[in-house]
């Protein structure tokens, strides 16, 4: 039942009202399609479409060839650019949900106020409202040959030469995605912690269970739905990242991303939209995986 | 949890969270100093001086780029799209509060939006522009590409909205002779008011910030971000920090007179109660 239901009126639109509830809303959910359909389904659908095309070093021929699929399959290059990938995407899932979950769980059983709860909360998301180029910029200063992190240990006497894998190397990437992300396993974790029955905790400890038990045995269970959102999150960002591989490796380090961009600067687009293809069925089998564990709709 | 006396665990788990906030926090305090460095600092520390001199560089047009230009594109496009994100969410949200045919569909579709990786968004819009012979253009493809990173955002924020909102208020309206546009306009739309604020926030900050949807879609003028980015791989002096000095200070302006509006409408509307059909929206 809503207001839009159809009900003539003196002053309403009266041609809305007639068409009844099921135009309603879709006129109301018209601009959101037109808008995915036009900047998502179609831009994919071209991706797809020139994925078999055929290119020279000036123009984009139309064709029907596999060409860019076997290339890109039978290049070890590539099989390694996506194995790096997937690493990064791994090693980044496993800190940033380590990290997301102990932050949101002192977050949400171990502060007491919700005054506090929410303004701990907000200093943990507001970095996500500011720019993600920035904030690896940002490590510069203190990753760098003479940054913060060398001068400090090389000051109180651990190590005499500045160490060199602190900024462009793999440590650095991964370092920069865990800095970016986490906040994204935070907030659904949070999420689904608040949600759980206090009285449920309390029956546990009366049961005898230690703070580690309930919290492995009770706490964790009905977080699923948050770490599987927060992870679907991480996987994908990480997965399809550009800037974070090229910025903080200093351009040695290789993803899919890159790659892409690498081919589409040198105008060889059909290569990159096979790429791209490939790249988000990995990505779509993932994340399918992932949601056999949860109903999203159900946790919002 | 309402025990009196703090757990074993407090005091590591407190300690770890400040130094995950300082993890956060830590870097972007440090160029927030160094962006004050003397005209002869570099980009380490120690300072060598306290001065303004790379900020008042940034503003020379022949040392970067095109930030005036740039920054302004940036400004605008987050603005037209914080406005389409804040309406076209809500009409979705509004759509989506029935089953209607294809509400399944359009509801993963969204969620597809978000978790497709935003280089392809942006390699497909370009290509799509490409092929079709159209010219890309911040306005036209960079807008789209960033809708699609926005909506969802919009979308399941309206979802968690009107998954708690009372259906009683409407009928109430309508009982009272309301039409439906009234009802929308003098009882929906206040009360989801504060939630909107948030929506909007969303929007622009998400598109002001935005780098990879914007990579291949923005056309001949760079955005803010692609600007930046630009720098990064030949400025070498602390202006690099001055410009990321000013965009975080901006950032957290808007941040910070969001949360104040939301915080400022839950509490006049505690203290007077709904101003529903007052029309002071």
């Amino acid at each position: 039942m809503s207001a839009t239901d159809a009900i003539p009126s003196a002053k309403g639109p009266k041609g809305l009202a007639r068409l009844g509830a099921e135009a309603v809303s879709w006129l109301q959910a018209a601009p959101l399609t037109l808008v995915l359909g036009l900047f998502l389904i179609f831009p994919i659908v071209t991706i797809v479409i020139v994925s078999f095309w055929d290119y020279s070093e000036y123009a984009l021929i139309p064709d029907v060839i596999l060409d860019n699929y076997t290339y890109l399959l039978s290049s070890p290059v590539t099989w390694s650019i996506f194995l790096s990938t997937l690493g990064y995407a791994a090693a980044s899932w496993v800190l940033t949900l380590l990290i997301g979950f102990t932050v949101a769980y002192f977050l949400a059983f171990h502060v007491r106020t919700l005054t506090w709860q929410i303004v701990l909360f907000m200093v943990c998301t507001i970095p996500f409202w500011t720019s993600n180029v920035i904030r690896m910029i940002s490590w510069i200063p203190v990753l760098g040959r003479n940054g913060l992190v060398n001068q400090g240990l090389m000051g109180v006497g651990i190590i005499d030469h500045p160490l060199e894998f602190l900024l462009f190397s793999d440590f650095a990437v991964i370092l920069a995605f865990v800095h970016l992300y986490t906040l994204f396993m935070v907030v659904p974790i949070f999420n689904s912690m608040m949600r759980i029955d206090r009285s449920l905790l309390e029956a546990a400890a009366d049961q005898g269970a230690s703070a580690w038990q309930t919290l492995w045995s009770v706490i964790v269970p009905l977080c699923r739905p948050g770490i599987v959102i927060g992870s679907i999150f991480v996987v994908t960002l990480v997965m399809g990242d550009f800037i974070t591989v090229r910025l903080m490796s200093g351009g040695q380090g290789a993803s899919v991303g890159v790659m892409m961009n690498n081919e589409i600067s040198l105008l060889q687009y059909p290569a990159a939209a096979a790429d791209a293809v490939v790249l988000l069925a990995v990505v779509l089998l993932m994340v399918f995986g992932m949601l056999k564990a949860v109903d999203i709709r159900r946790e919002l | 949890m309402q025990s009196e006396t703090r757990s074993k665990a407090f005091p590591f788990l407190a300690a770890f969270f400040a130094l995950f906030v300082l993890f956060l926090y830590g870097p972007m305090i440090a160029i927030f100093i160094l962006s004050f460095q003397g005209p002869e600092g570099g980009l380490t520390f120690p300072m060598r001086g306290v001065s303004l001199h790379w900020f008042a560089n940034l503003f020379e047009p022949q040392m970067v780029g095109d930030f005036g230009g740039s920054l302004q594109r940036s400004l605008l496009l987050a603005f037209v799209v914080m406005v389409l994100t804040v309406v076209i969410s809500v009409s979705a949200g509004l759509a989506f509060r029935r089953r209607f045919k294809g509400s399944t569909t359009l509801f993963y579709l969204t969620v597809t939006s978000l978790i497709v990786p935003s280089i392809l968004v942006s390699l497909g819009i370009g290509l799509m522009f490409r092929v079709l012979g159209w010219q890309p253009n911040w306005w036209s493809s960079a807008l789209g590409a960033h809708l699609t990173w926005t909506l969802p955002f919009g979308l399941l924020i309206m979802f968690a909205v009107f998954n708690r909102f009372s259906p009683s208020y409407e009928e109430a309206a309508r009982d009272l002779g309301a039409t439906p546009w009234q009802t929308i306009r003098h009882v929906i739309l206040p009360i989801i008011a504060p939630s909107l604020i948030g929506v909007a926030m969303f929007g622009f900050t998400l598109s002001y910030d935005e780098f990879a949807r914007t990579l291949m879609t923005s056309g001949v003028s760079n955005t803010l971000p692609l600007e930046i980015y630009g720098m990064t791989t030949n400025v070498t002096t602390p202006v690099l920090y001055a410009l990321g000095t000013v965009t975080t200070v901006f950032s957290f302006t808007v941040i910070g007179v969001c949360l104040a509006a939301v915080t400022l409408t839950r509490r006049r509307r505690l203290r007077q109660g709904s101003d529903a059909g007052k029309g002071v929206f």
